[in-house]
């Protein structure tokens, strides 16, 4: 590391290390966020989760979507519709999406996410009532 | 946009290290390659998370659970479950003592819920051995502005507009002690940070030091800027290593990273920082011994006038501050004046770091607005008494301060309140008693402990801390008199308004408030030589109850001296001459027919 | 500077900035007490350690009470010294103090010295209500000057600013923690294995009897009842213009031929005067000086420069222990004490056709130090101590009480001849100044074979610290350099150690502030440096009433060269009133 010499470099340095946190600077205040809960169980994983939870990082970094939050969660109950996605707007009931993919989840991104319209393969939610 | 998907913080303080929270650092690292997900999570040591009576602590980011009392073998689960299949480990999640229902985030817990971390605000967020980790967060932001964008005096100008004061005890003013440093007039000055935390039961500055250390090195810069000094050093206790050596190695990287060292930030201004090592003598705590002592002098205080701010080390003007108050300085020079003024009461402004110990249930390190209720900090917070036992007192301040009681708890706390009560800020102790403690034995316990510590420089502590503790250690064994009682008073009364430093004028504190709150308590030992919390020994006795005694022989077998008679079936007595009042009867008998009073 | 208007006890003052409380009390003539405190300002000592805690006030406006010796004034301040707070405090503060001190007072050394006692009294104490009885307890240590028993040590800490600040010795700091804090040597080692130079200044100043001097009277009493010996007696300069003051005589009041009388009643065989030794010393250490001096006059550049004066026992032990690289630089003459132990056990034993053995040189010095260096080995022959018992002033007042002698009913008697005859010269070594005047009378009409019309080198007196003049002997300035009191031989010696830059060539110094007139074995002066002044205006009267005031013009010192030792520095006074340092490693 060569020295910081200007308070502008600093801003710089500021702007390059602030990702670094961005995951925990999220969890903090994750109840603000958009969050995509990918579905990582055994089938899910066999679907390709992994996979989708990665596109959807990478999008998100790609397009400095400072307010979304890609968390993981467990078998939602729709092995038929894997690899399923629960996104959470705040304010909005959670939705779920099924037979999520790369193309999918542009569109999640750009309608649902950023314009609030509904798309196909939304899976009706049930599994609110099993919580309760 | 970093590679991780996921952080894994693990709480590295002093606390949970000695958990072995450093094995659950290597076992989750261990499991996470074994999945190959290396690249996908990042396992973080962080510093305190405050939740101490729950520790080890690890957290998942960025779904923000909250896993209390991991244990090394834990970590596959978490990894394996949660992080792999995105379950949460439900065992090691939080529950709510009232609901008994998990929580998962951290935020929904009562202990966290009433906190505000404004000195605290990176630990258990950062890696405190991450310089970038500090830097994101805005860190050395507020050296760079003040060394950019202001002069000396607007620092120390926005420094008194917050309406800071020092966290060590006192609550003297910051920025007045600043402009005092600033205008006296020499060739050299200092600053000097105190890290010689002494409260028993106080570890808010360690804490700060393990979980973020970047945070002191701005602010001594920023002082040093301030007053106009071009060298600080951190009196730190040898007792502290794992401070020692956060603190260095932030020191180290802010030198490489330009924020201390000649030329800051391509500024005239230059600052270095050399750290001394104190033995952990509790006078040391206070700024003119602390100086001496780190001069190689015989750590002990001397008469102010002159303050250390006309003519502290080597006779230099030199500003002392401690840790919990450098930690406010960045922040407040960040978001301004205002913002902080508006947090907390009127005249003690911001927040306060507690160290919650003793009988309450959640022990631990929690920061609160100032002006937040005793009640608020023991209950909510706290989460209450421990095993349902009744709340008694509370000890704020350490040694110095005093014992306040129920009627108290609905005062909003803050430096000129708990003074008014008879009891002071400290450095943020709380000692937290219930209805098994004995009042004169916690006085006694305090006195015992300025008695050990005093330097013993003056006559009132030298030797009045000693009569102090030989009178309560009368009355704790059943040799008080009333006239003892006077004595104690008089003696109070007397070392307070005398004694040369701050140790000494509030050693007596822990007996006058115990004295006024809980005088019945005193009379009790001294006049019908009964202690009513049953704690001191001395003044206890069992006895067997000839209609409860089934006569089953067991008292008569564990106790240690054969103080126990009785024939089998019949009910037994205990000889009072010979009983050492060691308690195995009374523990053990299955009738429960053994009173003690 | 500025004024400052205040308060005390209703009565206005105005005081210049920075006066302290108890300073400012004193000009209303409101006395208020105090225990650890001690201003000698002359000398620079100053112990403001506020650590007694005695003399609090209270000052309006302030929650607790202040400590007068230790606060400055203030503008408009309103202080109170008797009001009934202030009197329970300082009561309460002083029951602590006698809760922790020893019931002793009988038998204490400093049984009516003692300024505990005095303030005992004063505050009107009558009981120790402060029921705990525990006290602390330590070791008692004796060297042959001082006896240290800190059972009763106040922690005033007047001995460690006099020894630390003031003499920079650095044997005494506070220890321990708590009520078990003291102040000791390092290690709590014996002081004799210190860097201690046994000056006595710390017993000079402890207001009570933690520090004392090592009481030989009894020694005394029972060298005087045996037949067997013959028992001498020397009696230093400065003993004569101070012991008066245990008499209740005025400070300076010259009790010479009362103290002689005194002595020769106690049943001393021989009354001398250690000013005989203090003429002899100076034969042999002018002609040290000029020796060192004509060598280097003829381009010697390896001569030892400039000649440190060898009188001062507590000098000696700091040179030895602190400037062990010095050490080639002090004349090698012994001092009065030794040199006259030295003779009065050779030349004048075998006049009497006595053994060695048989004679008891007992030495009457206003020093602790003094007691050290008799006992130090190079002063001895075949385990026979040149001086046997060396007494303090303060012990010789004791001596005459016991014996129920009245030394205001007392005839002024003489000295015993010869050790007894001396010159004015001799006396002033009792003072800051003195060896080196009595040097430079004889040095300059051996230089210059020219008689001394002024005899009385005034630039070389007076009480500053460090003292620098220059003194012209035909066309040759002598440049003399003076010291007393430790910490002021440092200065001069670090200045030595950086090449001498005032190239002085000679240097008188005493460890004592005030030379040996303020030494650790005086009168206690309890703060009054006054005292001290007087005591020098008194030998200076007594040179100036001597016929002889050389001390190579002393008829008896004259017929000891003739009959006895040849010349000075030849082969017998070389053996005889000579010796060597060595470089001592203590802690």
């Amino acid at each position: 590391m060569s020295k910081i010499k200007s308070f502008e470099e600093l801003k710089q340095l500021r702007k390059k290390v602030l990702t670094h946190m961005d995951i925990r600077e999220k969890g903090d205040h994750i109840e603000e966020l958009v969050e995509v809960r990918v579905a990582m169980a055994t089938c899910g994983i066999a679907a390709g989760a992994r996979e989708v939870m990665n596109i959807f990082v990478n999008k998100i970094a790609d397009q400095g979507l400072n307010n979304i939050v890609v968390t993981q969660t467990d078998c939602m109950g729709y092995c038929y519709a894997e690899p399923t996605v629960e996104v959470r707007v705040p304010g909005k009931e959670p939705v779920v999406f099924g037979k999520v993919d790369e193309e999918k989840i542009q569109k999640i991104i750009d309608q649902y996410i950023k314009k609030g319209e509904l798309l196909d393969g939304v899976i009706p939610m049930t599994h609110k009532e099993m919580e309760d | 946009m970093s590679k991780y998907k996921m952080h894994v913080l693990v709480c590295g303080g002093t606390g949970c290290i000695s958990s072995e929270s450093e094995k659950i650092v290597k076992n989750i690292q261990e499991c996470l390659i074994q999945h190959k997900l290396e690249e996908e999570v990042q396992v973080v040591q962080t510093g305190c998370f405050g939740f101490c009576e729950k520790g080890p602590i690890v957290k998942v980011l960025p779904d923000n659970t909250f896993y209390v009392q991991v244990k090394p073998d834990d970590a596959i689960e978490i990894v394996e479950e949660h992080i792999v299949k995105g379950r949460k480990v439900d065992r090691l999640l939080y529950k709510d003592p009232g609901s008994k229902k998990a929580i998962e985030d951290s935020k929904h817990m009562d202990f966290y819920k009433k906190q505000m971390r404004i000195a605290l605000r990176n630990c258990g967020f950062v890696n405190p051995n991450n310089i970038e980790e500090y830097i994101a967060r805005n860190g050395y932001y507020a050296l760079g502005k003040v060394l950019t964008e202001m002069t000396p005096e607007q620092v120390i100008d926005e420094i008194k507009k917050s309406g800071l004061r020092g966290r060590g005890g006192g609550g003297f003013p910051t920025g007045l002690k600043w402009e005092f440093s600033r205008k006296s007039k020499s060739d050299k000055k200092y600053v000097v940070c105190n890290a010689d935390e002494g409260d028993p039961g106080a570890f808010m500055d360690r804490s700060i030091l393990e979980g973020d250390p970047h945070s002191i090195v701005e602010a001594m810069a920023i002082c040093g800027y301030a007053i106009g000094a071009d060298e600080g050093k951190v009196y730190i206790r040898a007792e502290y290593p794992l401070a020692i050596q956060r603190l260095q190695k932030a020191m180290n990287d802010a030198e490489e990273y330009g924020f201390l060292g000649d030329h800051i930030l391509g500024t005239d201004f230059s600052f270095h920082i050399e750290i001394r090592y104190g033995a952990g003598a509790f006078v040391c705590g206070e700024e003119t011994a602390l100086i001496h002592s780190m001069e190689g002098e015989r750590g002990e205080p001397t008469i102010k006038p002159p303050f250390p701010s006309e003519s502290g080390f080597w006779g230099k003007p030199t500003n002392v501050n401690n840790v919990e108050t450098f930690a406010n300085i960045p922040i407040i020079l960040l978001k301004g004046a205002d913002w902080f003024r508006k947090i907390g009461t009127k005249k003690s402004p911001g927040t306060k770091v507690f160290a919650l110990a003793g009988k309450i249930n959640n022990v631990g390190l929690i920061e609160v607005p100032m002006g937040t209720t005793l009640r608020e900090v023991i209950f909510d917070i706290g989460g209450g008494i421990k095993d349902g036992k009744k709340f008694k007192a509370v000890q704020t301040g350490g040694p110095s301060g005093g014992c306040l009681t129920e009627k108290d708890l609905d005062t909003p706390i803050d430096f000129d309140t708990l003074v008014e009560k008879g009891s002071m800020m400290g450095s943020g102790g709380m000692i937290v008693m219930d209805e098994d403690d004995c009042m004169p034995s916690v006085a006694k316990f305090y006195l015992e402990f300025t008695e050990e510590e005093s330097c013993g420089k003056c006559t009132p502590c030298r030797i009045g801390t000693k009569r102090l503790s030989e009178l309560l250690k009368k009355i704790t064994s059943g040799q008080g008199t009333e006239a003892h009682l006077q004595e104690l008073r008089r003696l109070s009364v007397v070392i307070k308004e005398t004694a040369l430093c701050g140790l000494g004028q509030t050693a007596p504190n822990p007996v006058l408030s115990t004295l006024n709150n809980f005088e019945e308590e005193y009379i009790a030992h001294v006049k019908d030589h009964q202690c009513p919390a049953g704690q001191c020994t001395a003044l206890l006795q069992y006895k067997i109850d000839p209609e409860t005694c089934v006569g089953c022989t067991v008292c008569a077998r564990v106790c240690p001296v054969n103080a126990i008679t009785g024939e089998r079936k019949k009910p037994h007595s205990i000889d009072q001459k010979i009983c050492i009042k060691c308690g195995s009867c009374y523990d053990r008998c299955p009738t429960h027919a053994i009173e003690k009073r | 500077m500025s004024d400052v208007k205040l308060t005390i006890d209703g009565k206005t003052i105005e005081v210049p900035k920075g006066t302290t409380i108890l300073e400012a009390a004193k000009k209303l003539g409101l006395f208020i007490p105090t225990l650890c405190h001690l201003d000698l300002h002359d000398i620079k000592m100053v112990n403001q350690t506020a650590s007694c805690r005695i003399c609090v006030v209270e000052v309006e406006g302030v929650r607790r009470l202040m400590t007068a010796c230790s606060t400055p004034v203030s503008e408009g301040m309103v202080v109170r010294t008797n009001t009934m707070r202030v009197l329970n405090a300082r009561k309460t503060v002083m029951e602590l103090i006698l809760s922790d001190h020893p019931k002793d007072c009988l038998i204490c050394p400093k049984s009516g010295d003692c300024e505990l006692q005095d303030l005992a009294e004063t505050l009107g104490i009558r009981e120790i209500s402060i029921t705990g009885k525990s006290q602390s307890v330590y070791k008692k240590d004796f060297s042959p000057s001082i006896i240290r028993d800190m059972n009763k040590c106040i922690m005033c800490r007047r001995c460690e600013t006099m020894c630390n600040d003031v003499q920079t010795v650095g044997a005494l700091s506070g220890i321990n923690r708590g009520f078990d804090a003291v102040v000791s040597t390092a290690f709590e080692s014996p002081l004799v294995d210190t860097v201690c130079t046994h000056c006595g200044q710390c017993v000079a100043v402890c207001p009570v009897g933690a520090l004392s001097e090592q009481d030989n009277v009894w020694t005394v009493v029972e060298a005087l009842a045996d037949p067997e010996k013959i028992v001498v007696v020397q009696t230093a300069p400065a003993v004569r213009v101070a012991l008066g003051e245990e008499f209740g005589y005025e400070p300076g009041t010259i009790v010479t031929g009362k103290m002689v009388s005194a002595l020769r009643q106690l049943g001393f065989n021989y009354v001398f005067d250690t000013d005989f030794a203090a003429d002899l010393t100076i034969m042999e250490e002018a002609t040290e000086v000029l020796d060192r001096l004509k060598r280097y006059l003829a381009g010697d550049k390896e001569v030892p420069l400039p000649i440190l004066t060898s009188c001062c026992p507590a000098w000696v032990n700091f040179i030895e222990s602190q400037f062990p690289e010095l050490l080639d630089i002090p004349s090698s003459a012994k001092s009065p004490q030794q040199m006259f132990g030295s003779i009065a056990k050779s030349y004048y034993a075998e006049k009497l056709g006595i053994p060695r053995e048989k004679m008891i040189v007992v030495s009457v010095m206003p020093c602790l130090a003094k007691k050290y260096e008799a006992s130090r080995e190079e002063f001895q022959v075949d385990n026979n101590p040149d001086v046997d018992l060396t007494i303090s002033t303060r012990e010789l007042a004791h001596l005459i009480k016991q014996a129920n002698l009245n030394l205001h009913e007392l005839e002024e008697e003489k000295f015993d001849q010869p050790l007894g005859e001396s010159t004015g010269a001799g006396v002033i070594f009792g003072t800051t100044g003195g060896v080196i005047e009595a040097a430079t009378r004889t040095a300059y009409e051996w230089l210059t074979g020219k008689e001394l019309k002024n005899i009385d080198f005034e630039q070389l007196r007076g009480m500053d610290g460090v003292r620098v003049a220059t003194v012209p002997i035909d066309d040759f300035k002598l440049n003399i350099g003076i010291a007393h009191g430790l910490g002021n031989a440092r200065i001069l010696l670090e200045e030595i150690k950086a090449g001498n830059p005032r190239n002085l060539h000679v240097i008188e110094i005493m460890a004592c502030p005030g030379g040996c007139i303020g030494g650790g074995g005086q009168p206690y002066h309890h703060g009054n440096i006054e005292i001290l002044k007087k005591r020098s205006a008194a030998l200076y009267q007594e040179d100036r009433n001597k016929p002889i005031r050389k001390s190579h013009e002393n008829p008896a010192i004259q017929e000891l060269y003739k009959t006895y030792l040849g010349k000075p520095m030849g082969d017998k006074s070389s053996v005889l009133l000579h010796t060597t340092y060595t470089a001592k490693e203590k802690v």
